[in-house]
């Protein structure tokens, strides 16, 4: 995973409320088996019209944003499929923050698992982002996860709070796996003294 | 034993797991069941190999194929498309090599993995239950804590066992009263999450009481906690009691005999005690609850069949009312008018809300001696081979396949559009899954949800109907 410090980045805004998963990635895209290669799909059915060709009104087939690197959107991002292809696809895009409201569990999981961080803010803050994205290439947004603060394009920080595990492990671009095995014993005697109590949880 | 605060079922399931506490509070939660299918693992897997991990425990992995897969007869021929073909291959691959049990394509146990669990006897009360799913809270109806997790997790559980987890907080909906006829748990769900909206229970775990939770079968149940997810919950679970135990009695795969005896010993024990905390709860009296259906494009958009089209000229917030303005534009809809106006081309009975023989008989009543009607596509497709057999035993088969159905071969067939049953754009449907999202069932396509019953009147009348007015001409 990529490690998640700092970035300064073009930020695009897409107004809307419970942008689910499947909107993010639609199934059809899901058949690959490989982790790469979905950003091409990201926003498949906004951003691409029925005889495939590109749909000049949606914000990620617009100059800057082409390049955004950051999405602003309002609640329940990402809500919906359990789809790990959604951050994916984010990733793959290009984009690696999403600033909300708030986000549905498994997906806000999901991003951190991933190397995308996912941003709470509250909403009239992300009304302002929104705002500050629509100015274009101009409008630089800064995410530290270092320090825990938004960059304003007018120099204003806005703070923001990110669980300090979750923190620990973007930051150094840890993978969650490794952390764990080095409790292995404790699995071990976890799993002695539950089969003794409950056997016919085991083959 | 010291006086212990009183606890909720979910609380008693987790502090049963909790191998250890991380500093910051996240507990490495210790799982009994992992479900596995072909779409959220090949990238977990890959994981694996690359770093040299094995499965820590394959007896507690199982594996089925469900979501990719067409659900006519061309299974026995081979998979057509090619990309479905790889990715049911890579995890028959992965099964081999890994040691993990697997269902095969063509055993008559495959089917839709949360239906296949519950139904064999392997998601039992008590026990921790993921899958790279976000509807494993389906078996939460069982009183296990299940849950979704992504493909990442997916890794860590098949690595480790455990995942890394933070407290969700509790939740209660109590539903009390008798359920309206024609009401089924598919109206109590959609009607759940029309009052609670679809985050109306993030950061919870959703307990589902009362005593008309109480009175609904398992397949009922299963219904229920299903769309848990869909109310923006982690998990939705409902405390295991006698009708549990005799459903469990009654699986292939389930504790027998003298183990049965001491697991029952505990699960009798996992009930919430009185007086413990909830942080939210909500109520609902069952007799107002009428049949359901949605209109727009997330599951919180439903109102009773005798709706008409919300308008969105009504709603005062902004954002709000540009959301319902989208909502009735895609779905093809006019503000005012009666949803039961609503012609549909395509019924869709089946997914792992509505796929098991309960429902099935309950379109089957409906659809006794009447004829879907002309230009409706209708098709029924159970949610396992064990569904599907049970339901020919019964002689359901023939009473869809007379009215004009289509029965089909197991999986998650049209909830989804990514194997061949796909709605194509414009197309309206009547379809008992759990998701109406834009192109959910194909892009373009416009989703009502409803329950078995209410979709097997839209399709025989060939609008969306209320099933009242179209009871049982004779029992099935
Ligand atoms: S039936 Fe639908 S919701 Fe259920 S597992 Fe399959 S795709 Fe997911």
């Amino acid at each position: 995973m990529q490690a998640f410090t700092t970035l300064t980045g073009i930020a695009a805004p897409l107004p809307k409320a419970n942008v689910d998963t499947d909107q993010i990635i639609p199934a059809r895209f899901l058949k690959s088996i490989s982790r790469s290669g979905f950003g091409k799909n990201l926003f498949a059915n906004f951003r691409f019209k029925e005889d495939g060709s590109e749909n000049p009104d949606f914000v990620l087939n617009q100059e800057p944003y082409r390049h955004a690197e950051v999405l602003i959107a309002f609640e329940n991002f990402g809500c919906g499929s359990s789809r790990e292809h959604a951050p994916w696809a984010l990733l793959d895009f290009g984009i690696r923050c999403v600033i909300a409201p708030d986000f549905a569990d498994i997906f806000h999981n999901n991003c951190f698992k991933n190397g995308v961080l996912p941003v709470r803010l509250p909403k009239e803050v992300c009304a302002q982002l929104m705002e500050d994205a629509k100015l274009g290439a101009n409008a630089r947004i800064t995410v530290d996860l270092e320090r825990e603060v938004v960059v304003r394009p007018n120099g204003e920080e806005i703070p923001f709070k990110i669980d300090p595990l979750r923190r620990h492990l973007m930051l150094n671009g840890l993978d969650d796996i490794g952390q764990t095995m080095q409790h292995a014993t404790a699995i071990d005697t976890f799993e002695a003294k539950q089969k003794a109590a409950q056997p016919w949880l085991y083959a | 034993m010291s006086a212990q605060k009183p606890r909720t079922l979910f609380d008693k399931i987790w502090d049963a797991h909790v191998v250890e506490t991380l500093p910051d509070g996240t507990a490495m939660l210790y799982i009994d069941l992992h479900l596995t299918h072909e779409v959220t693992t090949p990238q977990a897997f890959d994981g694996l190999r690359a770093a040299g991990r094995k499965i820590r425990r394959p007896d507690a992995t199982l594996g089925v194929i469900d979501h990719n897969i067409a659900t006519d007869s061309s299974r026995y021929t081979g998979i057509v498309d090619p990309e479905s073909r790889l990715q049911v291959e890579t995890l028959e691959k992965n099964a081999a090599e890994f040691g993990m049990p697997l269902i095969p394509l063509l055993d008559e146990r495959q089917g839709i993995v949360h239906v296949i669990g519950p139904e064999l006897g392997r998601s039992l009360p008590g026990m921790t239950i993921v899958c790279g799913d976000s509807h494993t809270s389906t078996h939460g109806a069982m009183g296990a804590l299940a849950f979704g997790i992504g493909t990442s997790e997916v890794e860590h559980v098949l690595a480790t066992q455990t995942l890394l987890q933070k407290p969700a907080k509790n939740m209660k909906v109590e539903v009390a009263g008798n359920l309206a006829v024609g009401c089924s748990g598919k109206d109590i769900t959609l009607a759940i999450i029309g009052r609670i909206g679809t985050a109306g229970g993030t950061g919870h775990v959703i307990e589902y009481c009362g005593d008309t939770i109480r009175s609904l079968d398992m397949a009922g149940r299963m219904t229920v906690s299903n769309m848990a997810i869909e109310g923006g919950a982690r998990a939705g679970l409902i405390a295991p009691d006698q009708t549990t135990f005799d459903y469990i009695a009654r699986t292939p795969d389930g504790p027998k005999g003298a183990a049965l005896e001491r697991a029952l010993a505990w699960w009798k024990t996992l009930p919430s005690d009185a007086g413990a905390y909830f942080d939210t709860v909500v109520k609902l009296n069952a007799h107002e609850i009428a049949p359901q259906v949605t209109w727009g494009t997330n599951p919180e958009a439903v109102l009773p069949i005798t709706g008409v089209v919300p308008n969105p000229a009504d709603v005062e917030d902004e954002a709000k009312r540009a959301q319902m303005q989208r909502m009735v534009d895609y779905m093809g809809l006019t503000p005012g008018q009666r949803l039961q106006d609503l012609k549909v081309d395509v019924v869709f009975i089946g997914s792992c809300t509505n796929s098991r023989i309960e429902d099935i008989r309950a379109a089957a009543a409906i659809a006794k001696g009447r004829r879907v009607a002309d230009g409706v596509r209708a098709m029924v497709v159970p949610g396992s081979g064990l569904v599907k057999k049970a339901a020919e035993a019964e002689g359901l088969d023939r009473i869809l396949l007379e009215a004009g159905f289509e029965w089909r071969e197991a999986g998650c067939s049209m909830c989804l559009g990514m194997n061949p049953d796909k709605l194509t754009p414009g197309q309206r449907s009547a379809s008992t899954s759990n998701r109406n999202f834009e192109g959910r069932q194909g892009p373009g396509g416009r989703t009502h949800l409803l329950s078995p019953a209410m979709a097997a009147a839209a399709a025989v009348s060939g609008h969306l109907a209320d099933v009242r007015d179209y009871q049982p001409k004779e029992t099935v």
